[in-house]
């Protein structure tokens, strides 16, 4: 039995040895080797200099999560509260995007965005000043916001159809306003739901570099750009590349641990419950 | 009588356009206990939750202490409610699911800590306050909820089916310790439930519903004794009923026979529908009396065995302490006061004898009930 399932599960180890275990390895040699491939800390330490590249990514992902979610919550609750089929239908719909390519999609927005881009071009049509928006912070945030916002309202939307109505009807029962049964009821229980959804937009977010190349032009260098001009750019040094990648990984670790931090508590509980009941 | 606390008026509910009731009238006094029992659909449930605030009629209005209530949210309402699956707070613990209607009204901590542990030792778990609810069996989830609504101190406490979910044992122990819990505090109660004997052993009041319509409403002993109609006979507890004529006053006959009995104003050879409970008949020698016939079932049921006897075809249900067995030819004796009579109403002959009657029929009848019941249950709860 037992060395039944080792077989079976033999691809699969074999699968993640090969492309998941070996890379992480590597991605580490390289972090900490020169040239020559003699150790160094030299990488490493030369990071600190593109703390500010650090400091925008995390600024720009954490304005795109936030955003992500002040959009996403209110539109996952709506959906919730429709008919089954009419569920379905805008779960569709929300999808509809990630069907067509991740490029393809930005350069839309590229076209729709530039000086002379079609918004430019409608507001001047009805006599409106030219607006500035492709090559800045707020179109990277625009781009971050338009990719990754399924990743927020479907973990949302599921934990929301998850809760129980008569939960709901006790707060009511009890005395709870409309604004408290959102608070104390609604809030606490979707929280899983928005660790989730929270960890699946901030972590793409911060690691981007299409859509900061192709919307923030060349003053708003994330740390994606920055990894990516070390193995394909001019600035050709893969050993700072490794670096970068893995202090990235670091930062990304740490974010999620803190997130996990308020998930272990109250959510747990409710998830524990919700099996027992269903 | 005490004063009127809950007054429905008129009250019309539909869904989907399916009306559910229609006209609807009920009075509920304050300190009672009050069950509204019917079969799965017939109303009862929706009767609570337009008390309670989750459903606005379409048409009547609600009255709390004689206040027009009709248009107040269910948080503004001074009623609690018992819901038939706990809907417990999942992410808080005991402590802060009973605290909870107190935090919103902003009472003090110290004040919420004497309460909960006053309401813990009411439902007999004290020492659980920290404990998660998720940990809990059913019978203590329930026992949170009615600490938790009871911790809000409502006039009027609404119970949705809530033993529906507990196993028989258990059932019993919450009944007591509801009615126990009631005395208490003198809280009214109004109380959903399908389970007739839970009715009968509960209530000061029963109301039996079927159709969205009352049937009756009485004390427990005059549901069972004095049926209104046969439905209500047949609902609450075994009844055999006959189609009889009134001859005049105190004289019916059924059965081909005439019989003294205790009911009188139904005019002269008026028809009218005759029940006669199992347990009142009397097995006698076939000679001894005027009703004889067959047994063709007999079944132990503890303390009774439960007999089928053929009287000219129509099958009658009787239990007795003595045992006959199939094929015997026995005499039914019946004093004036066993018979009762009731006016025909519609559903005359819908409840016919016991000719059908099984104990696989039963088995079969109760569990497709059961299945009746858990898929119309979302439809009753809304």
């Amino acid at each position: 039995m037992k060395s039944d399932s080792k077989l079976l599960s033999a691809p699969y180890t074999v699968w993640m040895t090969v492309f998941i275990v070996v890379p992480m390895l590597l991605v580490g040699y390289f972090a900490f080797t020169d040239k020559a491939g003699s150790f160094t800390m030299e990488n490493i330490l030369s990071v600190g200099q593109y703390s500010n590249v650090f400091l925008r990514s995390i600024w720009l992902g954490a304005l795109a999560t936030a955003i992500s979610l002040g959009l996403g919550y209110p539109f996952a609750m709506i959906i919730a509260r429709m008919g089954a089929r009419r569920q379905n239908v805008m779960v569709m719909l929300v999808m509809l995007p990630m069907w067509m390519n991740f490029l393809l999609r930005t350069y839309a927005w590229m076209t729709l965005l530039e000086d002379n881009g079609l918004i430019n071009n409608a507001l001047a049509a009805v006599g409106l000043p030219r607006v500035h928006m492709i090559n800045t912070a707020g179109a990277v945030v625009l781009g971050m916001v338009y990719n990754y916002i399924p990743y927020m309202i479907l973990p949302l939307y599921s934990v929301l159809t998850k809760i129980d109505r008569s939960v709901i009807e006790a707060a009511q029962d009890l005395g709870a306003n409309s604004v408290q049964v959102f608070l104390k009821v609604v809030v606490p229980l979707s929280m899983p739901g928005v660790i989730s959804g929270v960890t699946m937009v901030f972590v793409p977010a911060v690691s981007t570099f299409i859509i900061s190349k192709m919307l923030g032009g060349g003053g708003n260098l994330l740390i994606g750009d920055l990894i990516d001009m070390q193995f394909l750019g001019s600035a050709y040094n893969p050993n700072l590349g490794s670096a970068v990648s893995l202090v990235l990984m670091v930062i990304i670790l740490i974010c999620m641990g803190i997130m996990n931090q308020f998930d272990d508590g109250e959510a747990n509980e409710a998830v524990q419950l919700g099996n027992v009941n269903h | 009588m005490k004063d009127t606390i809950i007054s429905l008026k008129d009250i019309t509910v539909s869904y989907d356009g399916e009306q559910v009731l229609g006209g609807f009238n009920l009075e509920i006094h304050d300190g009672e206990f009050v069950t509204l029992l019917g079969p799965s659909g017939c109303g009862k449930t929706t009767v609570l939750r337009t008390i309670a605030g989750f459903i606005r009629p379409d048409a009547g209005d609600v009255f709390f202490n004689d206040k027009n209530i009709t248009d107040l949210p269910p948080h503004k309402r001074e009623v609690n409610t018992i819901f038939q699956k706990y809907a417990l707070f999942p992410h808080l613990n005991v402590y802060e699911n009973i605290a909870f209607g107190m935090r919103l009204k902003g009472r003090g901590e110290k004040e919420i800590k004497g309460t909960v542990q006053e309401m813990l030792a009411m439902v007999n778990l004290t020492g659980y306050a920290h404990r998660g609810v998720g940990q809990l069996s059913g019978g203590q989830q329930q026992r949170v909820a009615i600490a938790r609504a009871l911790a809000n101190e409502p006039k009027v406490l609404l119970l949705d089916e809530p033993l529906g979910a507990l196993d028989l044992k258990l059932r019993k122990d919450m009944q007591a310790e509801l009615k126990k819990i009631q005395q208490c505090t003198g809280i009214t109660f109004v109380f959903v439930t399908h389970d007739q004997e839970e009715a009968l052993s509960m209530s000061d009041t029963v109301v039996v519903m079927d159709g969205g319509v009352i049937q009756q409403i009485g004390s427990p002993t005059d549901i069972y004794n004095e049926p209104e109609n046969a439905f209500v006979a047949d609902f609450i507890g075994e009844s055999n009923i006959l189609d009889g004529v009134m001859l005049e006053d105190y004289s019916v006959r059924v059965a081909g026979h005439s019989f003294r009995c205790l009911d009188s104003g139904f005019g002269r050879n008026t028809p009218v529908d005759v029940v006669i409970r199992p347990e009142d008949i009397k097995v006698v020698e076939p000679d001894a009396t005027r009703i004889v016939g067959d047994v063709t079932a007999v079944t132990f049921k503890g303390v009774h065995y439960e007999m089928i006897v053929d009287v000219a075809g129509f099958k009658w249900m009787i239990q007795s302490t003595e045992c006959r067995q199939v094929g015997d030819h026995i005499g039914l004796a019946l004093t004036p006061n066993d018979i009762h009579v009731m006016q025909k109403s519609e559903y005359s002959g819908v409840f016919g004898d016991y000719s059908t009657f099984s104990d696989e029929m039963e088995e079969d009848r109760t569990a497709s009930e059961e299945a009746n019941i858990r898929e119309e249950g979302d439809a009753d709860e809304i």
